[in-house]
């Protein structure tokens, strides 16, 4: 079969970093080629070189047989290499013909534009696809799997042979997901050759012709989808057998109560919400998309205001109205976004690590002790073995897991009591998951008390001492940690269930 | 990551960092002496004692209002009030010394305490208030400018009457111990402000409260930090060192002109830009806003000695501001 890509000995480095190591990849005619790795592994420096962002420090690119060095991204579309990427790249306020076509619009004599001929050719190319859209719709106003559906179309009105679609699923439901495979389908059968990365398993197994694992900068290895087993992948994605150790749950029934809210309220997402934590607790809140439990925590962390309800931490009532007045009673949040909520990217280990606890360091005048901040950071990246060349390192330079990490040290550096994590895994990768739940447990074993919001039932299950379930900013019940996904599931759509009840006994009255 | 590459890549690292950190100094430095050589090179009445001095002297107050404006821009504010706040403290000291008669000790902390007042008012309306910085400044700009008129009625106060008063910016200190080197006061209280922001920028809380706002300001205030006082207090401070620059600026006319102060503010935000502080906030640094300052000064200075005609000045330092923010945009790419 004709090879569209033909990858070898690619090499990569960044300042302080070996990125890619020898790395091999190819792609068929006609095939859909899965990139696996954790986060951190180099799928994504490997696919940009190969779409023109990044050069190469060593090997050999061939596309469509010939030897190729992409300096811009241009070169690459033009060398029919097409790119779609995890946050989408469109301009909302134009049309959708008007995106596909930016920079290259058809046009009459002094740059006049040719409108008609615009939406026609961009009408052709959703034919091609098989796809119904309205390509004179301003984009801004699409949902995101129609969104995609465009960047595709952009990728294809380049007469790209070679796709590269990044987490393409991230943002879609079921039914969206399955149009985008019908297209890879049509696709394929064009004899369009598409490199697939994505962490969802049972994707991957159902729409991949092989699969290629990245591990650490290195190639691992290429299997056929069709005889490999997911857990065979993921032990290749992580280089042993995860054991997936039980939770032990503590007995905190001695235990003092640390932090209790009384029903609180703010708008549709939090409603009459009331429950207590313990000392050593590890709480856990479970529920679908917007079922409200980051509400919840942003609530008692103060970042939005409460409409009503009461807090107490350590059996005392507390006002607290912004966040610097809950970590003056104790209480830390983690955000699920932290980027954009947790660090400050641009700003050192140390300084990040301190911010929250900024002033212990400070004498008369404000003046820092940099010497006590750099022991101090230096502490917590011991403890929790933050891998970063040094603490003046800026912390948008290091992985996932790493930056989570920091975030954990600002909050334990500022001695809180009770810890709210937000999605603390989103974005880290299974090993340092590991090291995460580790650290949780050992949080709670010195008598912190946690929340943890996760949207992942494994993850609920494996960390939570109690489960506490959310639906429609209710909170619908809970349960003991030896709980099943069923049971968690039931009540986490348990006012869904009730409504569709309530519609079902009208209609029998009314009949 | 294997541990022997992490114990190995630190210095590395470091190394790179730091030199990535001062690259703009470094450019925006040697773009000054490359300046001076060539002025001195084109005419030889350029490199003169008495003639480094004037270009010194006409920095201080630009060089002043530059720092205030360095401040609130690496919070990813801007101020577009410093030039008219200075004028407005100019006039208030004015008030205070020549109408009310008051000495200097209580004069001139009396006008510093209305510059640190009024820029808490601006942090006020961005802080509380959420108004845009630009509009609240650009507001004030005016509030000033209208007040300033109105308290002297249009016409300058003289302070012929405060003896002294005058050696605040044109006396000389250091030409009083070495008498070799009369440098002005003017000069000699650009660089302390400088020093002591630097030292407010790179070592203390505040400082670092400064860069965190511009860099991630939602950041911020999750860490539980009280992010609208900090803002008002770097409002003030600015506020306070504008006060510094009308005192400067009053001290060497020996007067406060009401009407003057507005187009200061280009100036400042000009010398701050050249200097490599990033208009998007969280990057910046005093040395080279003064070294900023200095680069516009000794272009006005050079230029005239060469005779070019003042409008050409005007053309060549808004290229050198173009030239400047290209410098750093290509060092980033």
């Amino acid at each position: 079969m004709k090879l569209l890509v033909d990858m070898v000995d690619i090499q990569k480095y960044f300042p302080g970093v070996h990125a890619l190591k020898s790395v091999q990849f190819d792609l068929r005619e006609g095939e859909v080629h899965a990139l696996m790795g954790e986060n951190g592994a180099g799928k994504s420096t490997l696919m940009k070189i190969l779409s023109g962002v990044y050069h190469r420090d060593g090997g050999v690119v061939k596309v469509l047989g010939e030897g190729v060095s992409f300096s811009t991204p241009r070169e690459a579309q033009d060398a029919q290499v097409g790119i779609i990427h995890q946050e989408l790249s469109l301009m909302n306020d134009l049309t959708v013909a008007q995106n596909i076509f930016i920079g290259r619009e058809p046009r009459y004599m002094l740059g006049v534009l040719n409108e008609a001929q615009l939406i026609k050719d961009a009408e052709q190319i959703f034919e091609q696809m098989n796809v119904a859209i309205d390509v004179q719709a301003e984009v801004g106003s699409m949902t995101i799997a129609k969104q995609q559906m465009v960047e595709i179309a952009k990728a294809l009105s380049y007469r790209s042979k070679i796709l590269i679609m990044d987490e393409p699923t991230a943002a879609l439901n079921d039914k969206e997901i399955r149009e985008l495979f019908s297209i890879i389908e049509k696709l394929k059968a064009d004899g369009v050759g598409i490199v697939y990365i994505s962490h969802k398993m049972d994707e991957i197994k159902q729409i991949s012709d092989r699969i290629t694992v990245m591990r650490d900068g290195e190639y691992v290895g290429t299997r056929e989808s069709s005889n490999t087993s997911i857990k065979d992948i993921i032990s290749m994605m992580v280089g042993r057998d995860l054991a997936l150790e039980g939770t032990k749950v503590p007995d905190t029934s001695e235990a003092e109560t640390a932090l209790e809210v009384r029903s609180l309220k703010l708008g549709k997402f939090v409603q009459d919400v009331s429950f207590s934590l313990k000392k050593g607790e590890i709480l856990g809140f479970s529920g679908l998309m917007g079922a409200g439990r980051t509400e919840v925590a942003r609530v008692i962390f103060g970042a939005d205001k409460r409409e009503s309800g009461e807090i107490f931490v350590n059996g005392q009532q507390r006002e607290i109205n912004s966040p610097s007045e809950a970590v003056k009673a104790g209480i830390g949040y983690l955000s699920e976004d932290r980027k954009h909520f947790g660090l400050v990217l641009g700003m050192d280990v140390r300084t990040n690590i301190s911010l929250a606890s900024i002033f212990d360091f400070a004498g008369i005048g404000g003046i820092l002790h940099e010497a006590s901040i750099g022991e101090a950071a230096q502490d917590y990246i011991s403890k929790l073995d933050i891998r970063t060349p040094s603490d003046k390192q800026e912390v948008r330079l290091l992985s996932g897991g790493n930056q989570q990490k920091v975030v954990i040290a600002k909050w334990l550096l500022r001695d809180c009591d009770i810890l709210i994590f937000d999605e603390p895994t989103r974005g880290v990768d299974i090993g340092a998951k590991n090291e995460i739940y580790k650290i949780l447990n050992e949080l709670a074993a010195i008598g912190k008390a946690i929340i943890v919001i996760s949207s992942e039932l494994p993850e609920i299950l494996r960390v939570s001492h109690r489960i506490a379930v959310m639906c429609e900013g209710k909170l619908t019940g809970f349960l003991p940690a030896q709980s099943s996904q069923e049971e968690i599931m039931h009540l986490a759509t348990k006012t869904m269930q009730s409504s569709t009840l309530h519609d079902n006994q009208m209609s029998e009255i009314s009949i | 990551m294997s541990n022997s590459t992490i114990s190995a890549a630190p210095t590395e690292a470091g190394l790179l960092t730091s030199l990535k950190r001062n690259q703009h100094r470094f450019w925006a430095f040697s773009g000054l002496i490359i300046l001076l050589i060539g002025f001195s090179l084109a005419s030889p009445n350029f490199f003169q004692t008495s003639n480094i001095i004037s270009i010194l002297q006409a920095t201080s107050v630009n060089g002043v209002l530059a720092i205030a404006a360095t401040l609130v821009i690496i919070t990813a504010g801007i101020d577009l009030s410093v030039g008219t706040l200075m004028t407005f403290c100019a006039v208030i000291c004015g008030v205070l010394l020549t109408n009310m008669g008051l000495p200097m000790y209580l004069g001139i902390p009396g006008a510093l305490l209305a510059g640190f007042a009024s820029g808490a008012f601006s942090g006020f309306l961005v802080a509380k208030l959420k108004i845009p910085p630009f509009i609240a400044t650009l507001g004030m700009m005016l509030i000033y400018k209208g007040l300033s008129l109105a308290i002297c009625a249009g016409r300058p106060i003289y302070f012929n009457d405060t003896e002294g008063f005058s050696e605040i910016s044109t006396g000389s200190l250091i030409g009083y111990i070495f008498p070799t080197l009369p440098i002005p006061n003017g000069v000699l209280i650009l660089f302390l402000v400088a020093m002591i922001a630097s030292f407010i920028l790179t070592r203390t809380v505040l400082g670092r409260f400064i860069f965190a706002l511009g860099s991630n300001e939602e950041a911020l205030r999750l860490s539980g930090v009280n992010i609208d006082r900090w803002k008002i207090i770097v409002y003030s401070l600015a506020g306070g060192i504008c006060a510094v620059a009308g005192v400067l600026l009053a001290s060497r006319i020996n007067s406060a002109q009401p009407a003057i102060g507005q187009g200061y503010e280009l100036d400042a935000i000009a010398a701050v830009v050249i200097g490599g502080t990033s208009l998007s906030g969280g990057k910046g640094t005093m040395l080279g806003t003064v070294i900023g300052a200095l680069i516009i000064s000794v272009v006005a200075n050079g230029l005239r000695i060469l005779s070019v005609p003042q409008e050409w000045q005007i053309v060549v330092t808004g290229s050198i501001i173009i030239l400047a923010v290209y410098a750093d945009q290509m060092r980033r790419n």
